[in-house]
């Protein structure tokens, strides 16, 4: 038999854990904590780093069972091929259940329309909430960081939303302790937010020391991207580029994934993990500030996406 | 004397400090902030510039680092911080999560969320007006929620012309009160937010202090001992039986342990039930291990098979808690609508979820003074008050002087859910004169 797990090198402090075991036990308490209070739970699974760090905690948290939730994605229609191929293969490894509520579906019914800008993000909102209404899932997972945006900064780690999946941050139930309040009235549900706690760079020292693979667009690769409102967009039939938009080749990656009209790439040659955490930790600009076009319509756009029901 | 502020080495060993700050509106608290953030380079150039924009917007003159922290939108209209806010930042040394407390109306509810997972608590007064009663109050809060550490951090220096004399008043006076209150911990720092002294660099202006600047001692601040050190308890979150063919009789009980240290062949006792085991096995998230500690997640098999399940406590059969339905304790009112004689309420302790009632509120504090007003009927929000709940079953429930996870509880309203207040089992100063009342028994200990 073995042995400490981890145990902590620097200080002499015998019981000592290192901030990433400290941030792991955390979140796997909490999705312990969702299996053990709720009915029908979800993640939300799309493929990015966050929502693939998620569902490696689920699958340590309940080992050597199945993880006992079923997963969600809320498909843009303007997703990276790389990233749902990567999406559809995990789902098969672990041998998981996804549903996926689709954007293009709705605008194809005439139930939402496109945007003049060309963004899917915010039409996202419509086909996850009524998703959650329509499977009665009763507590929904979230990779949402509180380090991402101000407004995340104030969300709670069990959040609570109304039957029309709105959040009213004035009416926040305080957390205290570990001790998190899902009660919850029929039609309501609780947001989950596991890695609240953990910053971008955890994020990746995490995926490093467990050695999670990523989709490839995560590492530096040749793309043809184009410029549009200081980004780099990657050219392809969702809508890019225009005929005053010029695509040209560039050596790029991501930080984040998402929909391919808002998610800019930046300019890298970060190929490996260690290049990709190196980068990170000197960058002086925040992920979504380096990458989402959406965050940037206006002060608050984050939070009255998420007042509505975004995640 | 100097901190490390190079962002970023290896972090992976690092450890994580959670603090809290506490300070009225006109404390400079969060210029405080703001400079821990800045100096420490944890604001980013995007935020910097979006800071920049909304304070050249409204015509004010330099950037006002309260933007920084007030992230919605009644927030920036009003000016004020409406709620609790989680920051993140680093140093070489160690990784830290800021709960920015507002130091409005509702501060002692949401000093009390802060505070109940902070290892320490940053507590800022003016140097021009000293100790007033919102310090004491921030004193209290602290002391109740057993932050194992208190910095008080003496802001403004320089508009007292940095003199040695002011802060070492201050401090005494506030030394004294704190450690009357029970606060183990209390370290006295002289600072300017808005200057930058002894924030995160030493101060040219204070050749008289020696000790360290707020980050260093952030940095150097012991945590997580007072876990280790206390009595094994490990409640059990859910029970994991995959029943597949690779593993058909497996059956583990998964859980974070609250306090203390658990090993392989350790004889447990199962709360309530009272039924006695080994630990035939600990697993440590996929690897087995023969020893975990506070506050590790973990799944613990035992040697026999006996019925187990979520709210169940395992403790040493040595050191387990004694179990109870009759709960007396301090509790902070979090809720607007009022708790009252005779509630029907929920009670939640660690994993365990049971129906109560407020059989008496034997008195209220006054947080200003200290003093109880016997017998006030109901707590209303930011109350803090004794009660004493009659719960349908046992609780193993610990003294929460003795452990801040085994010792808390929420009271939560079964009809809409909300959280009504914050428990902490067992004696506190808040108790203390209640039992001066009952002068009849002599000698009692707390």
């Amino acid at each position: 038999m073995t042995t400490v797990a981890h145990l902590h090198e620097e200080t002499d402090a015998p019981y000592a854990l290192s901030h990433l075991d400290a941030l792991e036990s955390e979140a796997v308490h909490i999705f312990r904590e969702v299996a053990g209070e709720f009915e029908k739970p979800v993640v939300l699974f799309s493929g990015g780093k966050d929502s693939i760090v998620m569902l490696h905690l689920a699958l340590k948290a309940f080992a050597p069972a199945p993880v006992p939730f079923t997963l969600l994605h809320v498909d843009t229609g303007h997703n990276f091929p790389e990233v749902l191929e990567y999406r559809d293969r995990t789902v098969e490894k672990h041998g998981l259940r996804l549903h996926v509520a689709s954007v293009q579906e709705y605008i194809d019914a005439g139930k939402l329309r496109e945007r003049p800008d060309g963004t899917r993000n915010p039409l996202q909102t419509l086909p996850l909430t009524e998703a959650i209404q329509r499977l009665k899932f009763d507590a929904v997972f979230g990779g949402g960081r509180r380090d991402e945006e101000k407004a995340r900064a104030k969300e709670r780690v069990f959040s609570l939303r109304d039957e029309f999946s709105q959040w009213d941050p004035r009416r926040q139930r305080p957390e205290l302790w570990q001790l998190y309040n899902g009660r919850h009235a029929p039609g309501e549900h609780v947001r989950v937010f596991p890695l609240s706690n953990w910053t971008e760079l955890d994020v990746w020292q995490y995926i490093a020391r467990e050695g999670i693979e990523l989709p490839e667009i995560y590492f530096a690769h040749e793309r043809e991207v184009f410029q549009r409102g200081g980004m780099w967009l990657t050219a392809g039939e969702w809508g890019g580029p225009k005929e005053d938009e010029t695509p040209e080749t560039r050596l790029i990656r991501y930080r984040t994934v998402g929909d391919m009209s808002c998610t800019g790439a930046v300019d890298s040659d970060a190929a490996t993990l260690d290049a990709v955490i190196a980068e990170i930790a000197v960058s002086r600009l925040t992920e979504r500030g380096a990458t989402r076009a959406d965050d940037k319509m206006s002060e608050a756009a984050m939070e009255d996406r998420k007042r509505e029901g975004y995640f | 004397m100097t901190s490390t502020t190079e962002p970023f080495a290896d972090l992976s060993a690092t450890t994580l400090l959670r603090f809290a700050t506490a300070g009225s509106v006109d404390d400079g608290k969060s210029t405080l902030v703001g400079r821990l953030l800045h100096d420490s380079k944890s604001v980013l150039t995007d935020q910097m510039e979006a800071v920049e924009a909304v304070s050249a917007q409204r015509g004010q003159d330099a950037p006002d680092l309260a933007l920084l922290t007030d992230g919605l939108r009644a927030e920036r209209e009003q000016g004020i911080t409406i709620d609790v806010a989680y920051r993140y930042f680093a140093t070489a040394r160690r990784r830290f999560i800021l709960a920015d407390t507002p130091g409005h109306v509702q501060y002692t509810r949401n000093m009390v969320t802060g505070a109940s997972t902070a290892d320490l608590a940053v507590v800022l007064v003016d140097a021009r007006n000293g100790v007033i009663e919102q310090t004491r109050r921030h004193a209290a809060v602290a002391a109740l929620l057993r932050v194992p550490h208190v910095v008080l951090a003496v802001n403004k220096m320089d508009l007292v012309g940095y003199q040695e004399s002011v802060f070492a008043a201050i401090a005494e006076e506030f030394t004294a009160y704190a450690s009357d209150l029970g606060v183990p911990e209390i370290t006295a720092i002289p600072i300017s937010a808005l200057a930058g002294d002894n924030v995160v660099d030493p101060s040219a202006n204070m050749d008289w202090y020696g000790g360290p600047t707020v980050l260093e001692h952030l940095e150097t601040v012991p945590v997580s001992h007072d876990l280790t050190a206390c009595p094994a308890r490990f409640p059990v979150q859910y029970v994991i039986r995959p029943q597949t063919a690779e593993h058909p009789d497996y059956r583990g009980y998964a859980g974070q342990i609250a306090s203390g240290v658990l090993r392989v062949g350790e004889a447990v006792t199962v709360l309530p039930s009272g039924r006695t085991s080994v630990i035939e096995g600990i697993e440590s998230l996929g690897k087995s291990v023969d020893i975990a500690w506070a506050p590790q997640s973990v799944t613990v098999r035992l040697k026999d098979d006996i019925d187990i399940s979520r709210g169940d406590l395992i403790a040493p059969s040595a050191s387990a808690p004694a179990t109870t339905q009759d709960v007396e304790a301090t509790v902070c009112h979090v809720a607007d609508q009022p708790l009252a004689v005779g509630a029907r309420v929920l009670i939640k302790h660690t994993t365990r979820t049971v129906k109560a009632i407020v059989k008496e509120i034997p008195s209220r504090l006054t947080l200003d003074d200290l003093s109880q007003h016997p017998n006030p009927g109901q707590l209303v929000a930011n109350d803090i008050g004794r009660v004493v709940v009659r719960t349908a079953e046992p609780l193993a429930l610990d003294a929460y002087a003795d452990s801040r996870r085994t010792g808390s509880f929420l009271l939560i309203d079964p009809a809409d859910g909300t959280t009504l207040a914050a428990g902490m089992a067992g004696e506190s100063f808040a108790s203390q004169a209640e039992t001066t009342v009952q002068a009849d028994e002599e000698g009692w200990d707390f």
